[in-house]
């Protein structure tokens, strides 16, 4: 909801309903750094409660999903569990996951690979190559992974990148485009239909459906997209899922 | 002995389906899975086994299949024209499949899904715990001709069981309860919503159906933006162009459109089977009441071996029946009693 909506109760954190079975435990109306922190947190602590009932977890960009299941749990009790747990703490305040890593992926930026990244510098103030230089130089953190598999949101860019997403949308971008809008970078683990602007391309593989880690990145995890020129890129296309991208352990 | 199920043609929606993946919203992968569940119970009810096993999913017609050794099969869901060598199967209901016989599934009389399960199980290798193609995750395909499918051991024998299914086949209302961001839509819209008839729509998939309403779309106040939020299946999505969007079994895991409800789990499966074309109308129902329907779906569920009768003939002898056309009655299952 934004300021100009109608609303009885603005006040964060609350919980919400979706479908029969899901509990939304919300931490803002648009995506901050604290309440990012805090869905993950509360996510965390839900998954070592293990309330009966509730089958899965995940999190969106600053909230906490809970599917339950309603033939074993009544949802209205679960969510006075839950909000007994949110009065618990300041969820705002609490750290980021441990186990967090720092990945380089090797991204041409621009190109007949990346065709927006002219378009979007325009919309961002910028030229090409200041735009390139700037994201690559930026080390940005995965917020969420969700609407594919193992897909991340990025951020946040400096806010000169709060740019919206187009009116149209483009028909494809492949696996592995780096797009970018509203201050954050998406990485695609599927080929699809998007809004975002396809700056960067790279390629790494975010699921993998047969390996022992079929999903790469999680968050909290930092990526810094460092720009590699089109030899080094298509020597790397060839070598393997990961696309040429390195991983260490943020102490 | 192999004991496989051979494709010889396949309609271009042909995937292996199970109850789907759950456990993995966390990573972005959405549970998938058959898009009428209720079918998968149905086909399990029929063969005596368990309905976490494996059938092939038919998206509006079916294919040629062979065994190579005998099998036992069930045909659910939206009801196919259905024939082993010629001659014809009854829908909703268990048959031998002979080895070397030729099942041939042609297109679906109502509903678009059908279900063909086997006794044991389609028992291809499992990713992630399933055995559900999932196409917008890049998980299994479509089956094509030339596939051979691993078929499971059967420890069951029985064949010609009827079951006499929920119509779910020819649209009619559709339950839905409000969530967190019905609020976003006025009350008039919320009125107006439910006493729309929609159609559904020729565009529609296993990811989604987009319901077109008699008269103008519906919106959300305006200038509104919505942070992109966890989806589930059943959820109402209304889209820039005010035609709502229910979202099935392989929707994406978040989502941006606001959301006016979601429909119930037990009624998803009315808006799988529903044609393009055929009408639908969607009423909120408090959340008791919305739980107590799924309470009671489970249960019917749970007790669809107790309502199984016997084909008239015995199924054994169909194929001899045939040939002196004796068989009348029995190719009239998928009519309304």
């Amino acid at each position: 909801m934004t300021d100009t909506d109608r609303s009885e109760d603005n006040a964060f954190p609350r919980i919400g309903r979706v479908g029969t079975g899901g509990l939304l435990v919300s931490f803002g109306d648009r995506l901050s750094e604290a309440g990012n922190r805090a869905a993950l947190a509360f996510r965390a602590a839900v998954e070592r409660e293990t309330p009966e009932g509730v089958e899965e977890t995940s999190t969106s960009l600053v909230s906490t999903f809970l599917r339950i299941d309603t033939l074993r749990s009544d949802p209205a009790a679960l969510a006075r569990e839950m909000q007994a747990l949110l009065d618990s703490r300041d969820w705002y305040a609490a750290d980021l996951p441990q186990g967090r890593r720092l990945w380089r992926i090797p991204t041409i930026y621009g190109t007949d690979l990346a065709p927006q990244l002219g378009e979007a510098a325009g919309e961002a103030g910028l030229s090409p190559e200041a735009a390139a230089d700037e994201i690559a130089r930026t080390r940005v953190r995965v917020q969420t992974i969700g609407f594919a598999p193992g897909q991340p949101y990025l951020g946040e860019l400096p806010d000169h990148w709060n740019i919206p997403r187009q009116q149209a949308l483009t028909d494809r971008v492949p696996l592995g485009a780096l797009v970018l809008a509203i201050r954050q970078l998406v990485l695609f683990s599927v080929s699809t239909p998007t809004g975002w602007r396809h700056v960067g391309q790279t390629a790494f593989r975010l699921f993998r459906p047969e390996a022992e880690e079929p999903f790469v990145l999680r968050p909290g995890d930092e990526v810094i997209f460092d720009a590699v020129g089109r030899d080094a890129y298509d020597r790397l296309r060839d070598a393997g899922p990961d696309g040429g991208a390195t991983c260490e352990a943020i102490r | 002995m192999s004991r496989d199920l051979i494709v010889h043609q396949a309609g271009p929606g042909v995937t292996v389906q199970d109850p789907g993946r759950p456990g993995y919203l966390a990573y972005g992968l959405s549970r998938g899975g058959a898009a009428d569940r209720l079918a998968l119970y149905e086909g399990a009810a029929l063969l005596g086994q368990s309905p976490d096993l494996a059938a092939l999913e038919m998206a509006g017609t079916g294919g040629t299949f062979e065994a190579t050794c005998d099998m036992r099969i069930a045909l659910t869901g939206a009801p196919m024209r259905a024939q082993i060598d010629g001659a014809p199967l009854a829908w909703n209901a268990s048959h031998p499949l002979p080895a070397g016989a030729r099942l041939s599934i042609g297109p679906a009389t109502a509903g678009v899904y059908g279900y063909l399960h086997v006794g044991g199980g389609i028992a291809t290798p499992q990713i992630l715990g399933a055995r559900s193609a999932h196409l917008a995750a890049g998980i299994g395909r479509a089956l094509s001709a030339g596939d051979s499918l691993p078929v499971g051991e059967d420890r069951g024998h029985e064949t010609g069981r009827l079951l006499d299914p929920e119509d779910r086949f020819s649209g009619g209302e559709v339950r839905v309860v409000a969530g967190y961001q019905t609020p976003m839509f006025p009350d008039e819209e919320l009125a107006r919503f439910e006493e729309t008839r929609f159609t559904r729509d020729a565009r529609g998939n296993r990811m989604g159906v987009r319901l077109a309403p008699d008269g103008d779309g519906f919106a959300a106040r305006a200038g509104l933006t919505v942070l992109s939020e966890a989806i589930v299946p059943g959820d109402i999505q209304v889209t820039g162009d005010g035609a709502p969007f229910v979202l099935m079994a392989e929707c994406q895991t978040t989502g941006g459109y606001p959301r006016i409800g979601a429909v119930l789990p037990c009624d998803l499966p009315r808006v799988a089977q529903a044609a393009p074309g055929t009408h639908l109308r969607l009423r909120f129902v408090p959340l008791d009441e919305a739980l107590a329907a799924e309470r009671r779906a489970a249960e019917a569920r749970d007790g669809l071996r107790r309502r199984l009768t016997h084909l008239t003939r015995d199924p054994r002898d169909i194929r001899d029946l045939l040939s002196y056309q004796l068989i009348s009655g029995v190719i009239a299952g998928n009519e309304e009693d």
